[in-house]
């Protein structure tokens, strides 16, 4: 009947093995399980647990490991080991080669350089996304001027609660004046920050279709504000409405140019990937996106902050041009101003 | 057993490592894939009902409070950083859930861990933050807009338009099931793919046992000698299948190898020892087909 086989332990062992592939094991196993503890450590994410020592030995012991594999390939038939070895050299590669930039690390690299070389990167992107915004704007006014029915269905419905084509001067001029002394507008900013936020995402994530339904979303979206611009120009108040929405609009539009942008980006990438190949090409586009869609996020919160008190508290509109305006200003600067060699300098 | 490892074997891929080490990546499967990802929407709606209950409970003390002393507007400020918490935190569930876990060292959300799986960037190198930032922002048109898209086009307010729509957007949330390495739009864009997160155990040595090392077994003291006729009969896949049965140590399957190996090589099969036979044998055919690969020469299975 089958017995537990007797378990030896260090030299005797080694002695007592008849297979050479057998002692090549038992000579380097302390290593193998050592190398498993630490990373068993590791993924379990106590990393401040594990002594400074482990952590330096890991790229050692994950080459001897790896080399051991290798060995092992060419010497032993033992199943059960080479499976081990496979597995263990796997889980201490993702380790080695896995994200190792820390948040603080990563934001620090982010904000000091890598998102004004992304966006630079799809400057191209960048003007057409510009380009179709506006024609966006023209369509969206030049419809309403000709049919002003057409307001009903471009300006959606949270909108059209008195701002609606026949309203009156001063209907229309309450709308963006004085409302100061209300209150919950922080609450009206977090759920503007989320829901723009989804709105950029989906613009960013459709530009996987080759870019074509990014563009159709920056159509819908500045038609909207074409045909409000056609409503308060009737009035003699796009001066003043143009101050109301230049307060977080240069930053919000602009944080949709970016993520349309980003999305046209990965469209032309997949569809005219040069040189490289079509998956090559997407990785490469998408890597570059995705940072800018981490700064469209960040423009938003922003964006919403601005709305939701800078427009309240400045009740004028020379303020509100002076504070829009300074945005565009300082993100221009930031986006093609900023070169990674002054970062350091400063 | 041969069928799985077939199975399997499709979907290995090769990687090589920065060292130079060739390793074998096991392709998750769509449908491991497909659990983990609904056991990570209700761990995230989980998350979402416990959070938005909390700050309703927390909502309600506040108008407790109102009701007894304190000013309105102290209790409506209070009222109003509830539903800014709420509005932040919803949006964090949704986009931010799979990110954190997904940059943690396990690269993997609880439903990845769970059904034990992982992500990785697919050439080999290094899996990068913007990576993992990638293939999450494609989660909105693969997953969230399918689905309210087919609500609404099955609704039949749409017509034709919103059956069309439904269609184009299946396309993503489909494209998995159209590509040999089931990625989805994220992991193109991003560069990433889902493989298996291999966990082993380190087995014992085979070898060190008296009837492994001398032939010799410790019930009967018989003594366990084969020739280079009888070793020669099988190959590796005989030998691993024999490492498998003798590991595993059940009975039914001692007996049932033995039998065919004592057929194969033509002597009596006794009974009462068998365990000790297949030791033996196993020792003595891995010393065979070990020394021939020393020299070069490998014998598959026992048809090569």
């Amino acid at each position: 009947m089958a017995k537990a086989p007797t378990v030896l332990s260090g030299d005797r062992a080694i002695e007592a093995a008849a297979l050479r592939s057998d002692r090549f094991r038992l000579e380097r196993e302390a290593d193998w399980l050592r190398l498993e503890a630490i990373v068993s450590r590791m993924e379990s994410g106590r990393l401040r647990k594990i002594p400074d020592e482990d952590l330096l030995a890991l790229p050692v012991l994950y080459r001897t490991v790896a080399s051991s594999l290798s060995v092992a390939r060419e010497t032993s038939l033992d199943a059960a080991t080479l499976a081990y070895l496979d597995a263990l050299v796997q889980r201490a590669w993702f380790l080695v080669y896995g994200p190792r930039t820390g948040f603080a690390a990563w934001l620090r690299q982010f904000l000091g350089g890598g998102l004004s070389a992304a966006v630079r990167g799809i400057w191209f992107e960048i003007l057409v996304a510009l380009a179709v915004m506006v024609a966006g704007t023209l369509v969206g006014w030049l419809l309403v001027a000709s049919e002003p029915s057409w307001y009903y269905s471009l300006v959606p419905g949270q909108f059209t609660d008195t701002r609606v084509p026949g309203a009156s001067h001063e209907v229309l001029k309450a709308t963006l004046f004085g409302n100061a002394d209300q209150p919950a507008m922080s609450v009206f900013a977090t759920y503007l920050f989320s829901n723009n936020a989804q709105v950029a995402i989906l613009a960013f994530s459709l530009g996987f279709a080759f870019g074509i339904p990014s563009l159709l979303l920056l159509v819908q979206n500045t038609a909207t504000l074409g045909a409000m611009m056609w409503l308060y120009r009737g009035q003699n108040l796009l001066w003043d409405f143009g101050g109301w929405i230049s307060v977080h609009g240069t930053t919000e539009l602009f944080a949709i140019l970016l993520a349309g942008a980003a999305g046209l980006h990965i469209g032309r990438s997949i569809a005219f990937p040069g040189h490289r190949g079509v998956l090559q090409s997407a990785a490469a586009a998408g890597r570059r996106a995705a940072t800018v869609m981490a700064g469209v996020v960040l423009m938003l919160v922003l964006a919403a902050l601005l709305e939701g008190f800078a427009r309240q508290l400045i009740d004028n509109t020379q303020g509100r041009y002076m504070v829009g305006m300074t945005m565009l200003a300082l993100w221009c600067a930031y986006f093609f101003g900023l070169r990674r060699r002054e970062v350091i300098g400063a | 057993m041969k069928d799985a490892k077939a199975l399997k074997a499709g979907r290995q891929r090769g990687l090589v490592t920065p060292e130079g080490i060739a390793l074998n990546l096991t392709v998750a499967t769509r449908g491991a894939r497909f659990g983990a990802l609904a056991l990570d929407l209700v761990i995230i709606g989980c998350l979402q009902i416990a959070t938005t209950l909390f700050l309703v409970y927390l909502a309600s003390g506040v108008f407790e409070l109102d009701r007894k002393f304190v000013e309105k507007s102290a209790a409506g400020s209070a009222l109003q950083l509830l539903a800014i918490l709420w509005f932040a935190a919803m949006f964090l569930f949704r986009n931010a859930y799979f990110m954190f876990f997904e940059l943690g060292p396990r690269g993997a959300t609880w439903g990845k861990r769970a059904v034990g799986i992982r992500i990785a960037s697919r050439d080999g190198g290094r899996l990068t933050s913007e990576m993992v930032l990638a293939r999450n922002l494609l989660r909105d048109i693969e997953l969230f807009l399918p689905v309210s898209i087919m609500l609404a086009a099955s609704s039949g307010e749409m017509g034709l338009a919103g059956f069309a729509a439904a269609c184009w957007f299946l396309v993503f949330a489909l494209f998995p099931l159209f590509n040999r390495d089931s990625l989805r739009a994220g992991d193109l864009i991003a560069g990433t793919w889902v493989v298996e997160a291999p966990r082993q155990r380190l087995e014992t040595v085979l070898s060190t046992t008296g009837a492994a090392h001398h032939g010799t077994s410790r019930e009967t003291g018989a003594q366990y000698r084969f020739g280079e006729r009888e070793l020669a009969i099988y190959g590796e896949y005989e030998l691993q299948t024999l490492e498998r049965v003798l590991r595993e140590n059940r009975h039914e399957a001692l007996v049932a190898v033995h039998e065919a190996i004592c057929r194969k090589i033509g002597w009596d099969p006794g009974s009462g020892d068998q365990h000790a036979f297949l030791e033996a044998y196993y020792a003595q055919l891995r010393a065979r087909l070990e020394g021939g690969m020393r020299m070069g020469k490998r014998k598959v299975d026992k048809w090569a």
